[in-house]
């Protein structure tokens, strides 16, 4: 494997690169599903949410 | 003189003002979530929108800590950029897999079996198992105290260097502070005091990112330069190092030297030490933290994760890919530009015998100056547990108070002098501060074979010529030490403009804060909701039990810091726990969230097995951690039941105990019978 960037070792260069493209890959499915996934909060999730402040209020 | 003291004290006052007013602002946004209007789950309650940064900066702000950029930051400084893996797993596993495939059905059955906490959730999915839930409440209760110990620890390092007080001074302080942070209400989640603290850290560190790429010349330049004085002799070359731009010899067994006859039982121990143990733990062990997963059932929909996964991606490259480049860069920095100047106080080391010689820690591990025969190797160092280094230090007073501040190595002896720094030092031009000098004011540099001892009690300038390994010396006891944990707060007040140590002090205040109460919350709720009230039934009444696991937690947490301030053990002590709860509940955590075949015989069977074989392999396999702990010797009269079969005792405990615990897993469950259909329908109700 090349090297680029000054660094010669074609694994560090890869990771490099990888670190590169899976940042890019979190940006383009976050601007992709930017609107997509809303729901209604359901009677569990109040129910839920109430329950966690009773916890985080005991703590 | 006394403009160097008033100088010193006007920073040092500064600092503390800023520090004041953070402190008061993230105080004031604790009040407001203690009023109740500002925490996630407000925002749930009422069915309102949060702001897509909250999540992933709070999220972020909760994995990263200070262990990540000082302690893994110091491990690149030893070893390099491949740990640039590890950053490629924290976004690729601990952001992208973490938020799409995990963050979603984490926070449905989270909130269909209203689980509060990591064991609750595993505990209910799999049929309301009390078993499950309090073995895992008092796994993570047992050993979060080692990650928040790892968390003290870098900021701690920090503090000491950048006030230049003694590391126990600052620990006595930090805690103090936390702990204060804690009881005050640092426990409730309050987003934006995670925000906050988030974007103090992202501007930290691009600050840090573009000053020390500008200052090497540029991104290819550096990177250039780096690969080029990795060529040279390097102190860990005798366990496969081979530059900072290059990833470690990779084999297993026995290695050849390079002069390609003699054995080298140790030629690819630094291979394993880099994947195995710094990037597969902390990699693949994030998707099973504790505090980190129920950050999922915090938000309102899966919209909140999808943009959570844009904000968070960036953030982690920018937090742990900056820390580790950083790191590694640091070494340019330290061998060409680094300059100190100030009075020579003394130098130790400097005669002809071993007994005359500075013996600096390289290593401290139980018995490691100790062969077959029970004699020390090396009987000029009266210690059974140091590996020395024989130099001559340099002891340098910077701040102008009489006391030596900061320690070099001039030279090495004998055989490792070829892997020593070779400082140049000279004397300072009359009238030229110290605290204002620049190489240029060096009046008369020392020749090579120039009397160094002369030069006690002048002015004195110099260029360590050192690596980040080094460079990094600490005082410690009657020795000096190598001290990785130092490398990151070292290079910030050589390398970066003063006022950038201040933010620099904010930006791990708040990685270490954010962390921290996380990690404490966790403490809390698993001693008192999945232990204590699942074993006495008594629903709704552990907040004592709560409340003093959380103080025990922090003790303990204090005392870890205190007694294992040696080696990489910042990074090591993250591993652990990330390891650990990787090979204990990862399968059992993946398998309840996708699957439902899956049975809660499985589960058991699974984070029992995947917490013993990790137990075992620290206590029985894995050298360094196995000598620390003691136990294999006690036993066994040898430090690893493998020593002398090369290379399993460096091999991390996650490649063995997970692929066991998911193994386990699927045999189990293919001999148990699942929930019943209508708890499955209650788990999985879309």
């Amino acid at each position: 494997m090349l090297g680029f960037l000054g660094i010669d070792d074609g694994w560090v260069s890869a990771a490099y690169l990888l670190c590169m493209l899976s940042t890019l890959l979190c940006v383009v499915y976050g601007l992709i599903n930017w609107n997509r996934g809303e729901a209604e909060v359901k009677q569990e999730d109040a129910e839920w949410a109430a329950h966690e402040k009773q916890v985080e209020e005991e703590l | 003189m006394f403009g160097g003291h008033a100088m010193l004290a006007a920073v040092k006052m500064s600092e503390v003002i800023v520090v004041i007013v953070y402190l008061m602002v993230v105080g004031y946004l604790g009040f407001l979530g203690f009023r109740g209007t500002k925490s996630e789950t407000d925002y749930l309650v009422a069915g309102r929108k949060t702001h897509p940064f909250i999540m992933a900066l709070s999220y972020g702000a909760t994995f990263i800590s200070t262990s990540a950029i000082v302690g893994f930051g110091g491990v690149a400084g030893m070893f390099g950029m491949s740990l640039l893996w590890l950053t490629f797993l924290n976004i690729f596993v601990g952001i992208f897999i973490a938020f799409v495939v995990f963050g979603g059905p984490t926070r449905r059955m989270g909130h269909q079996l209203d689980a509060h906490t990591f064991p609750e959730l595993l505990g209910r999915r799999y049929g309301n198992s009390m078993f499950i839930q309090v073995f895992s409440g008092l796994v993570i209760f047992l050993f979060i105290p080692l990650y928040a110990a790892a968390v003290l620890i870098g900021g701690c390092e920090f503090i000491s260097s950048q006030f230049s007080i003694d590391y126990d001074v600052a620990l006595l302080v930090f805690s103090i502070l936390i702990a204060a942070y804690v009881v005050v209400g640092g426990l409730k989640g309050v987003m934006y005091t995670d925000a906050l603290q988030g974007s103090i850290m992202f501007i930290g560190m691009i600050i840090l990112l573009i000053w020390s790429y500008a200052a090497v010349g540029g991104i290819t330049a550096g990177h250039q330069a780096l690969t080029d004085l990795g060529q040279g002799p390097n102190i860990f070359g005798g366990i496969g190092f081979k530059g900072w731009t290059a990833m470690p010899e990779f084999g297993w067994g026995v290695a050849m030297k390079a002069d390609g006859v003699t054995p080298n039982p140790d030629g690819y121990s630094l291979w394993w030490i880099v994947v195995s143990t710094i990037t597969l733990g902390v990699g693949i062990g994030v998707l099973a933290q504790p505090q980190l997963a129920v950050r999922f059932m915090t938000v309102k929909s899966k919209r909140e994760l999808n943009r959570a996964v844009l904000v968070g991606g960036i953030f982690i490259l920018i937090m742990t890919g900056v820390a580790f480049t950083v790191g590694s860069l640091s070494n340019l920095f330290f061998h060409d530009k680094d300059f100190v100047a100030g009075r020579l106080v003394d130098v130790s080391g400097n005669g002809s015998t071993p007994a005359e010689f500075e013996w600096v820690i390289a290593k401290e591990e139980r018995d490691i100056n100790v062969g077959p025969d029970g004699a020390l190797l090396n009987p000029a160092v009266d210690n059974t547990d140091l590996k020395c280094v024989p130099c001559i230090v340099l002891h340098i007073d910077t701040a102008d108070d009489e006391a030596a501040d900061t320690f070099l190595i001039y030279r090495g002896h004998g055989g490792v002098a070829a892997i020593m720094p070779r400082a140049e030092i000279g004397v300072l031009a009359d009238g030229v501060v110290p605290g204002e000098a620049q190489q240029t004011d060096v009046q008369a540099w020392l020749a090579d074979d120039g009397d160094i001892m002369s030069l006690i009690g002048q002015n004195v300038g110099v260029l360590p010529r050192a690596t980040a390994f080094t460079r990094a010396v600490i005082q410690k006891g009657d020795y000096f030490a190598f001290n990785t944990g130092s490398i990151i707060p070292t290079y910030i007040k050589a390398a970066m403009p003063g006022w950038f140590g201040l933010i620099f002090l904010l930006t791990l205040l708040a990685a270490a804060m954010s962390t921290l109460s996380s990690q404490f919350h966790a403490v809390g709720t698993s001693i008192g909701r999945d232990v204590y009230e699942q074993v006495t039934g008594k629903h709704g009444k552990s907040i004592v039990i709560t409340r003093v696991g959380i103080i025990v937690g922090i003790i303990l947490a204090v005392l870890i810091s205190h007694y294992a301030r040696v080696g990489y053990i910042i990074a090591r002590a993250t591993a652990i726990f990330f390891g650990l709860c990787a090979s204990a509940f990862l399968p059992a955590f993946v398998g309840g969230l996708f699957s439902k075949r899956v049975t809660p015989a499985a589960a058991k069977a699974s984070i029992v097995v995947g917490f013993i074989v990790s137990a075992f392999w620290l206590l029985f396999i894995k050298d360094q951690e196995a000598r620390a702990l003691g136990v294999c010797k006690f036993l066994f009269d040898k430090h690893s039941l493998l020593l002398g079969h090369p290379s399993w005792p460096v091999v991390d405990p996650i490649v063995v105990a997970l692929p066991l615990s998911i193994l386990t897993f699927i045999v189990v469950t293919l001999l148990t019978k699942p929930c019943s259909e209508e708890h499955l329908a209650k788990c999985f109700k879309k």
